[in-house]
């Protein structure tokens, strides 16, 4: 019906069309389609089996090894369970590194999605300068996960640093933060909380679908603020937050430059900065036992996969969508 | 730091809207005090940065103010060539991965988002569920075995030495850009495909000039996030390079680390200042657009 505003009528397409006027189409689209979509989807797939599936697989086998890089890949010796026997009993450091790895994520996460709440729900409305706000408080997410960052956030919190000066203003003595076991890993958390910019932005968003008419309702009923964010905004804002929270945990479990930048790639002080991805780091690519290091890998995946699973089943219980959500 | 609050406000400016309503302007006045607040510790440290890089070593331990007293430009020198290659090279190989990256990820991902988005193929539903799949995927989970076969086929340590960190970004491996361009090419209205299709456009026709050319917001909130990540990415550039030669900015930066002597505070601050300067730059040009793409991106969902 078109065909005189036809931009480009390419003759292969031209033949396309007389077909479709034999009622053949459908069936000749589709295979058409089909192939097309396989074409665009090629690079796609090529790097899904080079990349990741093949890796994937390789990973678990040599999970099954000792193998390190140095020998040829067909002299590995199978190991049976011994790497997964070795790192649930015979590990030490490997726990450690759990332990790290799960204290810097159930306490820097939820304060650092606290913290974006908090400045999300000071910036839900409309004045101007708003967005100049939101901007420079989304800045640090930029750039914080740099290694030029934490250089600066360890200096900071040195003997010398800026935050014993700021103390020192009190009275108070600090002490050199980044090399005290004690205190270390908190550095790290208060730099990953101090990135909050961006589960804020996304609090923001959420913020702006929660429709007034349920506030004034509220209010004509006689609820307070307070009642009003229990009862209203936490709700209405549920698919965020869990947004946020399976977003920010599994990315916090992840944490590896700032504690490597601190520690110059050892845990350190005392193992106390021992992420679970750079005590992954050093067994195979400083200690070279990479056999090791793809069974510590595939506990790594169980274990996110799990906490996703158990977040998303237990989300069923508090998650609220609403039915405009669209979601 | 607290010094610093009278200088802000200005942005904030409600007066005239809420001279009506004393109590509001109030409340207003508190809500705004408080963010100037939170705002000033929260720059802080970068403020903290600028001025440390500035100082001589000697200001950098005695002086806590936040400005040197002796301007000392000499930190940048002494940092651009603090090793034995001098970091011209380093800024030259992050930008030679970060902008392969870009390029890499824009191609890929939006071949592979046209077909999730807009063509019917079998299986079509499996390989998306496939590719939100390795959205979730851990990216440390892989690192031993992708080292590993890239160490095998002679990538690793080859006369280019970035293949390793450029190759996977060609083949739509960010399955969060993928997403990102699905999501929003669904917003593209069917009817102009089906109008092209009429006027015999083939799959690749409609690509070409309908999808492509309205995906461009998608694309470029794509390379400003590709850019950023991969300049400031660390992980995978600290496995696979190492000849200083070939070092990226991030990995160049540890190595001040690795020097204890305490001269090297001024220099490494410079370097790390400087280091900062592409991304900070990138902020400002598309402040907005980075702020939008993350909610999109996020909440489209």
């Amino acid at each position: 019906m078109a065909l005189t505003t036809a931009p480009n009528p390419t003759p292969p397409a031209r033949e396309t069309v007389r077909a479709s006027a034999k009622s053949r189409r459908p069936g000749r689209t589709r295979h058409g389609e089909g192939l097309a979509g396989y074409v665009f989807l090629s690079p796609w797939l090529l790097g899904l089996m080079a990349v990741t599936a093949i890796p994937m697989l390789l990973s678990l086998y040599l999970s099954f090894t000792n193998y390190d890089i140095l020998t040829d890949l067909s002299d590995v010796e199978w190991v049976g369970l011994a790497n997964y026997e070795r790192m649930f009993t015979a590990d030490p450091s490997y726990w450690h590194a759990v332990q790290v790895t799960l204290s810097f994520g159930l306490i820097a996460v939820p304060l650092k999605l606290a913290a974006a709440l908090g400045v999300a729900l000071l910036l839900n409305r409309a004045w101007r300068g708003v967005g100049l706000f939101r901007g420079l408080f989304y800045l640090p997410s930029l750039l914080g996960g740099s290694v030029a960052l934490a250089i600066v956030w360890v200096s900071m919190f040195n003997r010398d640093g800026a935050f014993n000066s700021f103390l020192s203003l009190f009275g108070i003595q600090g002490k050199p933060w980044v090399n005290d076991p004690e205190w270390s890993l908190e550095t790290l958390m208060v730099l990953a909380i101090w990135q909050f910019g961006a589960p804020m932005v996304i609090f923001l968003a959420g913020l702006k679908q929660v429709p007034t008419e349920l506030y004034e309702a509220a209010a004509v009923d006689g609820a307070g603020k307070l009642r009003q964010f229990v009862n209203i905004t936490l709700p209405m804002l549920s698919p965020v937050i869990f947004f946020n929270l399976v977003l920010e945990t599994i990315n916090g479990f992840q944490g590896f430059t700032s504690a490597f930048v601190l520690s110059n790639g050892t845990g350190g002080p005392v193992d106390s900065t021992l992420m679970y991805t750079l005590n992954l780091y050093i067994t195979g690519f400083t200690e070279l036992e990479m056999g090791y290091a793809s069974a510590m890998a595939w506990v790594f995946l169980v274990a996110i996969a799990l906490i996703t699973v158990v977040f998303f089943s237990t989300g069923r219980f508090w998650v609220h969508y609403s039915d405009g959500d669209g979601n | 730091m607290v010094a610093q609050t009278p200088t802000l406000p200005r942005p904030g400016g409600t007066p005239a809207a809420t001279r009506r309503r004393p109590s509001g302007a109030g409340r207003q006045a508190v809500r705004l005090l408080i963010l100037v607040a939170i705002l000033a510790v929260v720059l802080y440290p970068l403020f903290w940065m600028v001025g440390t890089s500035f100082k001589s070593q000697e200001e950098i331990v005695s002086n806590i103010g936040l400005l040197p007293r002796e301007f000392t430009p000499g930190n940048f020198a002494d940092g651009w060539t603090n090793f034995d290659v001098n970091f011209g090279r380093f800024f030259l190989n992050s930008a030679v991965v970060s902008l392969l990256t870009v390029v890499g990820n824009g191609v890929s991902c939006l071949l592979a988002a046209y077909a999730f988005a807009r063509l019917r193929f079998r299986l079509r539903g499996l390989w998306f569920a496939v590719m939100i799949g390795t959205l979730l995927l851990p990216g440390h989970v892989l690192i031993v075995p992708q080292y590993i076969l890239f160490q095998k086929t002679g990538m690793v340590g080859a006369a280019w030495p970035y293949l390793p960190l450029v190759l996977p970004q060609f083949l739509a491996t960010e399955a969060f850009f993928v997403f990102l361009m699905v999501q929003f090419m669904r917003g593209i209205p069917r009817e102009l495909d089906e109008a092209a299709k009429i006027d015999g456009a083939t799959s690749y026709g409609i690509f070409r000039h309908v999808i492509l050319p309205l995906s461009r917001p998608a694309l470029v909130t794509t390379a400003i996030f590709s850019f950023i990540w991969t300049w400031n990415d660390f992980f995978r550039q600290l496995v696979y390079l190492s000849d200083l030669e070939d070092y990226t900015v991030p990995v160049a930066l540890t190595l001040f680390i690795d020097s204890t002597s305490q001269s090297a505070v001024g220099p490494m601050f410079a370097m790390s200042l400087l280091s900062l300067l592409p991304v900070f730059l990138f902020f400002i040009a598309f402040q907005r657009m980075l702020v939008e793409g993350i909610n999109t991106s996020g909440l489209k969902g």
